[in-house]
């Protein structure tokens, strides 16, 4: 198990979500980048739902009371492990008593640590997802406990300090990909020209729930009835903003839901924070 | 067979959606109901999620959907072959104190619409409601139709906080907050039965397609009702 010595601004526990129980109004909530959280996984030859801590922007601090070997991945910063800085996408043995220490993001939001076998904290409704009103608690505190199965390997094992090096990283692109939303044509061709032409800057609204983009592109007086709604899906509010709703976006929705994210570019999305700007770029499903 | 024309639209990569005529109707609700357990029996093994409200429905399967066409007429196919049973509907009697304290609107509602606070109560308790669908926040009922006296628009300025259990009411329809949450409409009472509960499968009872009726109760008995829980099948109304 970990300890968490120092939260960090919002760390949770994240698996690839709670399916099964939409129905009952619960969403499907799971880890934001998706991409990155597999890559963690995968290094590590986990299952690919194996849960992961999620961090976001400041990191936190964790000590190991048990050894394992860990991979992390997504948006970069300074990482210590003790007094040795690491690296992302490169898999690394720790030992009890060791430290974990993350810095500020540097390029992205939100970086993923995996260890071997996953963490183990408490399963609800077939996920170990935090949400409110579905777990005790939604994020990480300072002296939280956060099991995992000890795991001793070898130093010879191929695992040990195996990594992928990237050139690019895949969400350094301004550009997201969307196809179009059930309600795309409420709207005139013109008008959803319009839109998908426009530039958008991310709001300080942004969360785990839900991007709202800063312009207001095309007020409209349109309603539609309440109707389900996935992650990813782009609603065009009367005011004439966009809201992208994210991995723990309500089930439900009553505003037209324009156009649809790709998973790819949820996981895009999910590495960017207020003040960036983005673009749509249409494609078929 | 299937009662509407309706559309099947691909919604994601792994998502369908189907649409029936955009009404709000007891009729086209209990037809999605009865589809999505057609569905469901179907093919289990491949969908990993299904939810429904008013008038659409949604299927998450668990991987890429290779040919939509063929799904979209194999579902097509489903539906028109789809043998109309009568299901199961359970109707529950919810307790509401309306208590000022509690129906924090309650005078703000009598002075927009002109109605006694005991004309208020008595509208909202006679009224048998259907669940359209659960949304917004687990566990959250969409209740409809309300009476047309107490039709009202939402709150110029949701709050930042309704309590959980309040009861509420905007423009026809009514509903319960299963946990505190911001909330923009009219509060007229509150309840003192737990609804969702995370920690058990299903994590709510109620199901859209059931009905509800609320009765009301007295301060005494609601805090009584807090104070010893009941169970929620003492609320299910045996026909």
């Amino acid at each position: 198990m970990i300890k968490v010595l120092q939260s960090g601004l919002f760390t949770t526990i994240q698996d690839t979500g709670r399916f099964g129980f939409r129905n009952y109004g619960v969403p499907n909530g799971g880890v934001m980048d998706s991409i990155s959280a597999s890559l963690a996984n995968s290094l590590l030859n986990n299952h690919l739902d194996d849960a992961v801590l999620e961090i976001t922007l400041i990191g936190p601090k964790i000590e190991f009371l048990h050894s394992s070997i860990i991979a992390i991945t997504g948006a970069t910063s300074l990482i210590y492990l003790n007094a040795d800085l690491i690296r992302l996408n490169k898999v690394y043995t720790v030992a009890k008593g060791d430290i974990l220490s993350f810095g500020v993001s540097i390029v992205g939001v939100r970086t993923y640590l995996a260890v071997k076998n996953g963490f183990k904290s408490i399963k609800i409704l077939n996920s170990r997802s935090l949400f409110q009103e579905i777990t005790p608690e939604i994020n990480c505190k300072k002296g939280s406990i956060i099991p995992f199965d000890e795991f001793k390997i070898e130093n010879n094992n191929h695992l040990v300090n195996s990594q992928i090096v990237f050139k690019k990283l895949f969400f350094e692109t301004s550009i997201l990909e969307v196809y179009k939303g059930p309600d795309f044509n409420l709207f005139s061709s013109s008008e959803m020209n319009k839109i998908i032409k426009a530039f958008y800057t991310i709001s300080v609204k942004n969360s785990r729930m839900g991007y709202y983009f800063n312009e207001a592109v095309l007020p409209h007086s349109k309603s539609i009835i309440t109707n389900p709604v996935l992650p990813g899906t782009i609603q065009l509010i009367p005011s004439g903003n966009l809201i992208v709703l994210m991995k723990d976006a309500q089930t439900t929705g009553g505003y037209p839901r324009v156009l649809q994210l790709s998973e790819r570019s949820i996981c895009i999305l999910a590495q960017k924070g207020a003040g960036e700007s983005i673009s749509f770029k249409l494609t078929e499903i | 067979m299937g009662n509407y024309k309706i559309h099947i639209k691909q919604y994601s990569p792994s998502a369908v959606l189907i649409e029936w005529p955009s009404l709000i109707s007891k009729e086209i609700l209990e037809d999605i109901s009865n589809f999505s357990i057609i569905i469901r029996k179907n093919k289990t093994e491949q969908i990993v999620d299904i939810n429904f409200v008013y008038c659409s429905l949604l299927i998450i399967y668990n991987k890429k959907i290779i040919n939509f066409n063929t799904l979209k007429s194999e579902l097509q196919e489903l539906y028109s072959k789809m043998k109309f049973d009568v299901i199961k509907r359970n109707n529950w009697n919810i307790p509401v104190c309306y208590d000022l304290e509690f129906g924090i609107d309650l005078s703000y509602i009598s002075t927009f619409k002109q109605l006694e606070i005991k004309q208020i109560i008595e509208f909202h308790i006679n009224q048998k409601y259907t669940v359209y669908g659960i949304g917004f926040l687990p566990g959250f009922l969409y209740l409809g139709e309300l009476n047309q006296n107490l039709i009202i628009p939402r709150r110029d300025t949701p709050r930042n906080n309704v309590d959980k259990g309040s009861v509420a009411i905007a423009g026809n329809q009514t509903g319960i907050y299963p946990q505190n949450s911001p909330g923009g409409w009219h509060v007229i009472g509150k309840t003192p039965i737990q609804l969702f509960n995370a920690f058990q499968n299903p994590p709510i009872e109620i199901m859209p397609n059931d009905t509800l009726q609320f009765y009301q109760i007295s301060k005494k008995e609601y805090f009584k009702m807090i104070h010893d829980p009941i169970d929620i099948f003492t609320f299910l109304q045996i026909e």
